[in-house]
């Protein structure tokens, strides 16, 4: 397609959303519209502006198509950080939220609106944007052929921003559909469709057109990812509009089938785009940093045939002592437990990968922040499945033990694997000799550990005081705590809470600096990290 | 046949063997003698080029 029918296309498009606007049949859809107009109506005149009438050159149309399409790449890791400080932006205020109510701000701006902003900004705009990105670069790399489709991945990365946009906007507006990780309702579920056929043909075209013979386990992972996600949306999303031009729709599924439907999503969720997609991640990036091939490629694909087979059935274990049968919950159970296997047998595949460079740690503050990833990986996938067990469950279920876990995965394990890839590809897509600062990427790796620290262990002791709350009783056999007296003990966690993730939030924020810096071209003089090596002393 | 029995009597009969056949096959073919040149040479890849 031309520049000129892409940006006809984009202009009908907008026509479209104004049409939706005008024929509404509720005010939230009318308002949803108006925003995906300006949207829109911003894009075409970006792309009218950009329009050009000379006739493309062959012999530059050759050249470029023998090249690596990096353009969208370099597009994607802006994206990734600008989100990425987004989100946990919005993260410290909710936290804020939680320990001072007066800062909901009604109706728009309160924290039922907010979390899921959160929540999908960290996940799918900042974990997502990195995916794509990454799964181009890598699929470039390993499969030594351009990305195939030409303008499809262009696509791919406006859509997914756009899909993006109408999320975070719709639950500003109000509009939800009250599925956690899957608040988008009907029309914007529809869109992400779209886009991610387009990934999946631009992905999967790129392996089947490489020039390697074998596909390398990153992709494997990544298309695991791609193929997975597409599935769960799908099924979870699958509801029924109230009307044509409408924001509201209802479920197919009911009851406990609805609930069981919604988990098998999150959980999947957790394991295909939070843990297979990363370990893509992890397969090229920390072999590339470390310049050494993965410590045993067979383990790699045992590890990905065993993290398929398992992570897909332990969703139940978010429905324990609910509705769902017994026999669900212990299934959901017993397969979260074998998952500690391929779990751990991918952490230390990981991190053996440095076996016989263990002083990169000392000298790379890049690797140090890939083994923090990997070792945060290890721990939330041994946590996680002790969680999973019912006695224990029983405890941490509906306390903020909970999501102590899912911080220490998502701010050690996704976030950190992310900066160091961010930080391997910044001056290598820009061509430059170097990052602007090493130094800063140590401020930045300290930041987010002690960041992450300080906000696991505040919420293990958070969940564990609110469980034991809940269930001490008297020699009466009364509750010995109202649910109110349980909230008000939270309030020193919660602002403990919000300075991690302030410390998280301003490491993020020196990320995007340290990247503005180097795409700019600049370079910071510093004295080398690690220092000289130790002098040997002679023998007196 | 009610389709909740049909689907469930298949999940753990037929289903749960030909799943199981796969898993296992896959960590065989994984470790079978002379995969290990093969697996050298993929784990290369990405060194390969910039």
């Amino acid at each position: 397609m031309t520049k000129i029918s892409q940006t006809v296309g984009v202009g009908l498009f907008a026509f479209l959303a104004l049409l939706g606007a005008a024929f509404a049949q509720d005010s939230l859809f009318k308002a949803h519209m108006w925003v995906l107009f300006a949207v829109l109506l911003i894009f075409s005149v970006a792309m009218i502006r950009r329009v050009s009438f000379a006739p493309v050159s062959t012999v530059s149309a050759e050249q470029r198509k023998s090249e690596y399409f990096d353009e969208v790449v370099r597009y994607g890791l802006i994206a990734t950080v600008f989100w990425g400080v987004v989100g946990f932006l919005v993260g410290v205020v909710i936290a804020l939220q939680l320990a001072f109510p007066h800062l909901n701000i009604e109706p728009w701006f309160n924290f039922g609106r907010m979390r899921p902003l959160h929540t999908s900004a960290v996940i799918f705009a900042f974990g997502g944007n990195a995916l794509i990105m990454t799964s181009f670069y890598v699929v470039q790399r390993t499969s030594r052929v351009r990305l195939f489709g030409g303008d499809l991945a262009w696509f791919v990365f406006w859509g997914y921003q756009l899909f993006i946009v109408m999320a975070a906007t719709g639950y500003l507006l109000g509009i939800t559909q009250g599925r956690e990780y899957a608040e988008p309702e009907w029309y914007v579920d529809i869109w992400l469709t779209v886009v991610w056929v387009a990934y999946l043909l631009t992905f999967l075209g790129t392996i089947m057109t490489r020039k390697e013979t074998h596909i390398y386990v990153a992709n494997w992972f990544y298309l695991s990812f791609i193929v997975t996600i597409a599935m769960l949306h799908l099924v979870n999303n699958a509801a029924v509009p109230v009307s044509f031009l409408g924001s509201k729709s209802y479920s197919t599924f009911s009851g406990v089938q609805d609930a069981l439907t919604q988990w098998w999503y999150g959980h999947n969720a957790v394991g295909f785009f939070l843990t297979a997609g990363f370990l893509g991640m992890m397969y090229y990036f920390v072999p590339k940093q470390a310049n050494r091939p993965v410590y045993s490629y067979r383990l790699s694909i045992i590890h990905f045939w065993a993290l398929i087979f398992l992570y897909i059935w332990a969703g139940p274990h978010h429905l324990h002592y609910t509705a769902l049968p017994d026999w669900a919950q212990t299934l959901g159970m017993v397969f979260s437990i074998m998952l500690w296997m391929p779990s751990w047998g991918g952490m230390i595949n990981g991190l053996m990968t440095l076996s016989g460079a263990w002083d990169k740690i000392r000298t790379d503050p890049i690797i140090r922040m890939m083994v923090m990833a990997i070792a945060f990986y290890g721990m939330s996938t041994f946590e996680g499945p002790m969680m999973s067990i019912k006695t224990v469950n029983s405890l941490s279920h509906y306390t903020d033990w909970t999501i102590g876990h899912v911080h220490s995965g998502a701010l050690g394990w996704v976030g950190m694997i992310t900066f160091g890839a961010v930080y391997y590809l910044a001056p290598k897509l820009w061509g430059r000799e170097r990052l602007y600062s090493l130094r800063l990427v140590n401020w930045h790796f300290w930041l987010a550990t002690l960041g992450i620290v300080v906000y696991a262990a505040v919420m293990w002791v958070a969940g564990i005081q609110q469980g034991l709350m809940w269930r001490e009783y008297d020699d009466q056999g009364f509750l010995v705590y109202s649910f109110a007296e349980s909230v008000r003990a939270m309030f020193p966690y919660y602002v403990l809470r919000a300075v991690g993730g302030g410390m998280y939030l301003l490491g993020g924020i020196i990320m995007a600096f340290n990247v503005t810096m180097t795409i700019l071209g600049h370079q910071r003089d510093e004295a080398p990290i690690g220092g000289a090596v130790p002098q040997l002393q002679p023998a007196e | 046949m009610e389709t909740y029995t049909m689907m469930r009597q298949f999940a753990d009969s037929w289903g749960l063997l030909g799943f199981t056949l796969f898993f296992v096959g896959a960590i065989f073919f994984a470790l079978r003698p002379g995969s290990k040149k093969m697996a050298d040479e993929a784990a290369s890849i990405p060194l390969k080029e910039d």
